[in-house]
């Protein structure tokens, strides 16, 4: 770990580098041009599965597979296996890491909804970060200039669901929810995809389902169209029906990924 | 330039190539194993696929220089042994007759990596979802699938164990469908 942020701080335009799924992508596309690249997976720290009293902690290097793989996530948490079960196909779930996508945080990626409803926490080499606090609109972090993320800590939910309807040309999410009721009976539900400035809670919802924890309690809420995205993919009111429809269908099946 | 030490298809290989060589570009040039294709600028297509240290991987996406110290497998490494060829590329000679092949190399290397890790239960339904990562643009996929689940080990009755799959084996199997309208899918001599 100090090795790497002591190359981060020696190079003039460095970057991380741990599944390379979205850095070579857009290095490819002449988006970025690091100077140095530095290769975070064999950092132990950043590796491991560990079930902890209330909460699962998944070290950032550790690929979309083994979480999708690990007996202690699908015991603990199976609707986050599923997610990452969910993510691209099996040749980026081999090298796809989930730190890598949440320091990308991708508007249609899925894990910011699941580390969002579960009202994660993300540690870094120097602090520790509420999901809330971490993400900034599309494709921002809080993470500072070299700023490493080491692990993310996840409380264990009572229930938790996941329904993702699919871009069919990207396969990313159009519109996906991720649904978490906590063992006090609170309930969280975060979107990725539809929102104009990134995953976002969505409140109305999760003040329906803290009184009742079934999809009928949902009848008739839908956000509002002007926090959604509206391009040649979905319009702003698709999407929010979308929005509707998916934390419908992740309530219904708990414990799942139900992808549309 | 650096120079970037792997072992391929069971053998140590060392070139020097620039950073920001691709997996697919330093199999391709700086070994000369053509057999891995590049089919899409975004990581799409899975012409590309190469089993890393045991897993696929669109090798499009992969530094060479991550691969630094890896054990990398290529569609070359199922040929080797010129009598017996592996299983799963004698089965896409059989079915996989579409016009072009491209996606061949990245649907055989993705097959292998399917029946290594599901093997005798390996279904129609698995190999569908997990051959996502693999586009055929002449649309072979039927043909693919059942090429992929006759090289797959066959479910055997309860207590009994499992052969070790061979080439006669996989022979066998080879049949297929009645109205497939191009004849016995016989494997090539040779
Ligand atoms: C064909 C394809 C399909 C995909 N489909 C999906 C999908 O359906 N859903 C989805 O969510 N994603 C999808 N992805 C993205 C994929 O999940 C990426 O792997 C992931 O978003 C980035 O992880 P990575 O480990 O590859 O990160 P990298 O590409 O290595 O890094 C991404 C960024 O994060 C930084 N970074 C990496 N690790 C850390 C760390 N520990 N601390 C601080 N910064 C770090 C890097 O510097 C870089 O800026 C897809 C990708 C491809 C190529
Ligand atoms: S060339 Fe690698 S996925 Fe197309
Ligand atoms: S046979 Fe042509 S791409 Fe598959």
């Amino acid at each position: 770990m100090a090795e790497a942020l002591a190359l981060f701080e020696t190079a003039d335009e460095p970057a991380y580098l741990a599944g390379g799924h979205t850095l070579i992508p857009v290095m490819k596309n002449h988006l970025a041009a690091p100077d140095r690249l530095i290769d975070l997976r064999a950092i132990p720290e950043l590796g491991g599965i560990a079930r902890r009293a209330d909460s699962l902690r998944i070290g950032a290097a550790v690929s979309h597979a083994k979480i999708a793989a690990s007996p202690p996530v699908r015991a603990a948490i199976p609707a986050l296996a599923a997610l990452a079960g969910s993510i691209g196909d099996v040749q980026v779930r081999n090298m796809g890491t989930i730190g890598g996508s949440l320091a990308h945080n991708d508007p249609a990626a899925d894990y910011p909804a699941a580390v969002l409803a579960l009202g994660a926490r993300v540690a870094t080499d120097r602090r520790t970060l509420a999901a809330e606090d971490f993400f900034e609109g599309l494709f921002g972090t809080a993470l500072e200039d070299g700023e490493i993320i080491r692990h993310v800590e996840l409380p264990v939910p009572a229930a938790a669901g996941y329904a993702k309807f699919r871009n069919p040309a990207s396969r990313y999410a159009l519109v996906a929810a991720f649904v978490a009721r906590a063992p006090d009976g609170a309930a969280r539900v975060a979107i990725t995809g539809a929102g104009s400035d990134g995953v976002f809670r969505w409140a109305e919802a999760e003040a329906a389902l803290g009184a009742a924890f079934a999809a009928p309690a949902l009848d008739g809420l839908t956000p509002s169209d002007a926090q959604m995205l509206d391009d040649i993919h979905a319009a702003a009111d698709e999407r929010a029906a979308l929005c509707a429809s998916m934390t419908a269908r992740a309530v219904m099946r708990p414990g799942r990924a139900s992808i549309f | 330039m650096p120079d970037i030490t792997l072992t391929v298809n069971g053998a140590p290989r060392r070139a020097e190539a620039e950073d920001r060589t691709l997996l697919v570009e330093f199999l391709r040039r700086q070994l000369g194993l053509r057999g891995t294709h590049a089919g899409c600028d975004t990581a799409q297509c899975g012409a590309c696929t190469v089993l890393l240290d045991g897993r696929a991987v669109k090798s499009c996406i992969v530094l060479a220089a991550a691969a630094e110290g890896a054990e990398v497998e290529t569609v070359e490494g199922l040929s080797r042994d010129r009598a017996a060829p592996h299983p799963v590329l004698q089965a896409f000679e059989a079915f996989h007759r579409r016009p072009c092949g491209f996606c061949a190399p990245g649907m055989i290397m993705a097959a292998v990596d399917m029946i290594r890790r599901h093997g005798e239960a390996l279904d129609t339904a698995t190999v569908r979802h997990e051959l996502e990562g693999n586009l055929c643009r002449c649309a072979g996929y039927h043909d693919i699938i059942r090429a992929i689940l006759a090289a797959a080990p066959t479910r055997r009755p309860e207590g009994r164990r499992p052969r070790e799959r061979n080439a006669t084996d996989a022979a066998d199997k080879l049949r297929p469908r009645p109205d497939h309208g191009r004849g016995p899918g016989a494997v090539r001599d040779g």
